[in-house]
């Protein structure tokens, strides 16, 4: 773990992996360094972002190396399950990419469980990682102009949804009518780092019943407050100093 | 309630706070006022609370007609003020009556001023901020000709003074002071030292996004790719071509290209006043 300063406004955190990344991030929204107004996981790094009139960035260096983060523990937000239909235009590309049919690509996709390791890209992009490597294909050569909202995509070690229609480079493995990102919900993303998700598959839209009803049909822990974001941010017992605005993904 | 029409927007006005924090897990930006000093002076000369919103124009040009009585200050860019046709001081507290027109000339240095109103604008707030994110497309949508923006009710203090010293502003150049890293071991062994040495022109290509520069390139020990991690506002992120760009207040949460050096809290404000054309030089 090396601890590097971006002057006085923050401090970045590089790790091995992932999965340190990941674990790091869970001991940070667990126990954040006081003055750090945002957490932001990256894919080997985890920038603690302090009040943009700058801060002690000594203090939350050391608060940082006094944290032992426990490895394979990922922060808990929720769970979320993501119907979708697996129509998309890269399908083939990727079954022949990973060597698997593409209905052994389905089920490897439905059958893991994916966390959102962090966000990015744009407002609500979330880059989901699960345990099975079969999945990993390079990103397109050439990226699309224009990718739908609802796509849900891969590249690299990563799964995705595109939040709105956007420019974008990841293979295309279906659609969600999934809305991840939505200013009129609190918190508007779906997709915050430690969110879990299952993907299910959905028949094709012809074949579905109250085709309609756009209204995902979602089933979604984190929202309900069952056991998801809330528990993470209820957790906090009795500790109120810096960390009421560092509840990372929340 | 009173308040405040747009007449005219001049090239780019938005409305501006003291900026979006908490969200930027979730790939949202801080945003914010640009000049985060000369913002908070405008408020503190009205004596709203910290973090009322404002209105940050970008080479003046804002004209702006009062509905009902309001007061307020202009700050930032010294722009030249006129209210109904009449000089005015910028850095002072405004009595605008009903129907009164606050018209800003173009600043004869810097880049962006601010217009605060007692009470603040009263726009919806979007997670938690009024500010405008131009890259996310996020927050308010910035004023037309003919917007109307509603002011908030008036804080319950008094303003305590009716006029600040202002600050000055640059003209040709301008010193900032760099922490260097937290990626300065990716690139040559001389690269900091040119950073440190040379002058860098502030280019046309800037806005609240970045300060794009031009000046002796910046070269890369090696090859590999960076995966994308976090910034900072500050961050002098340099690009595979050599010459950075200087990250302000609407900069990307992650970026893909190694950040040589990070300029202090306190002169971002600074240098988000740099207008195309300033020198800016490193120290540290």
């Amino acid at each position: 773990m090396r601890v590097l300063r971006c002057a006085d406004s923050g401090v970045l955190v590089e790790v091995a992996d992932l999965d340190e990344a990941l674990a790091l991030q869970a001991a940070l929204v667990e126990d954040p360094p006081r003055g750090v107004t945002d957490i932001v996981p990256a894919a080997r790094t985890v920038l603690l972002r302090m009040h943009p009139d700058g801060g002690d960035a000594d203090a939350v260096a050391e608060a940082v190396g006094r944290l032992r983060p426990r490895r394979g523990e990922r922060a808990r937000a929720g769970e979320l399950e993501v119907p979708v239909q697996y129509d998309g235009e890269d399908l083939a590309d990727i079954a022949a990419l990973t060597g698997l049919s593409e209905r052994d690509v389905v089920a490897v996709h439905t059958g893991a469980e994916w966390t959102v390791a962090f966000c990015g890209f744009a407002p609500g992009f979330g880059y989901l990682v699960c345990d099975d490597t079969r999945l990993h294909v390079p990103r397109r050569g050439e990226a699309r102009a224009r990718v739908p909202p609802g796509a849900v995509a891969l590249a690299g070690e990563f799964t995705g949804i595109y939040p709105r229609a956007s420019p974008g480079g990841w293979r295309l493995l279906g659609r969600t009518d999934v809305v991840t990102w939505d200013l009129e919900r609190d918190p508007p993303a779906l997709l915050r780092p430690g969110v879990r998700v299952r993907f299910t598959e959905e028949p094709p839209p012809a074949r579905r019943r109250g085709a309609g009803s756009a209204a995902a049909p979602c089933r979604t822990a984190a929202q309900n407050g069952e056991q998801g974001a809330q528990q993470v941010n209820g957790r906090r017992s009795g500790r109120s100093e810096g960390g009421g605005r560092a509840d990372a993904g929340s | 309630m009173p308040a405040v029409e747009v007449v005219r927007t001049g090239a780019l006005s938005t409305v501006q706070d003291s900026g979006r924090r908490g969200h930027a897990a979730l790939g949202v930006g801080g945003s914010g006022a640009a000049d985060r000093t000369s913002y908070a002076l405008a408020n503190r000369l009205l004596a709203n609370p910290e973090g009322a919103a404002a209105l940050e124009a970008t080479m003046g040009g804002l004209v702006l007609r009062a509905r009902g009585a309001v007061t307020a200050a202009v700050t930032g860019a010294p722009c030249p003020v006129e209210v109904d046709g009449r000089g005015a001081a910028a850095d002072t507290v405004l009595h605008l009556p009903d129907g009164a027109e606050l018209h800003l000339g173009a600043p004869p240095s810097g880049l962006r001023s601010y217009v605060a109103v007692r009470g603040g604008f009263d726009v919806a707030p979007v997670l938690g901020s009024r500010s405008t994110d131009t890259l996310a497309g996020l927050g308010p949508p910035p004023p037309q000709e003919g917007t109307v923006l509603p002011v908030g009710p008036p804080p319950r203090d008094l303003p305590a003074v009716d006029w600040v010293p202002a600050r000055p502003f640059p003209e040709r150049e301008l010193s900032l002071r760099v922490v260097p890293g937290p990626r300065d071991d990716w690139f040559d062994d001389g690269a900091l030292g040119v950073l440190l040495s040379s002058a860098y022109e502030v280019t046309s290509r800037s806005d609240r996004v970045g300060a794009r520069l031009s000046g002796p390139a910046l070269s890369r020990r090696g090859g590999g790719e960076l995966p994308s991690e976090g910034m900072v506002p500050g961050s002098l992120q340099v690009p595979p071509e050599g010459r950075p760009v200087l990250f302000l207040a609407d900069h990307p949460v992650t970026g893909g290209y190694p950040v040589i050096a990070v300029v202090v809290a306190a002169d971002v404000s600074r240098a988000a006043q740099a207008r195309p054309g300033t020198a800016l030089r490193f120290h540290r």
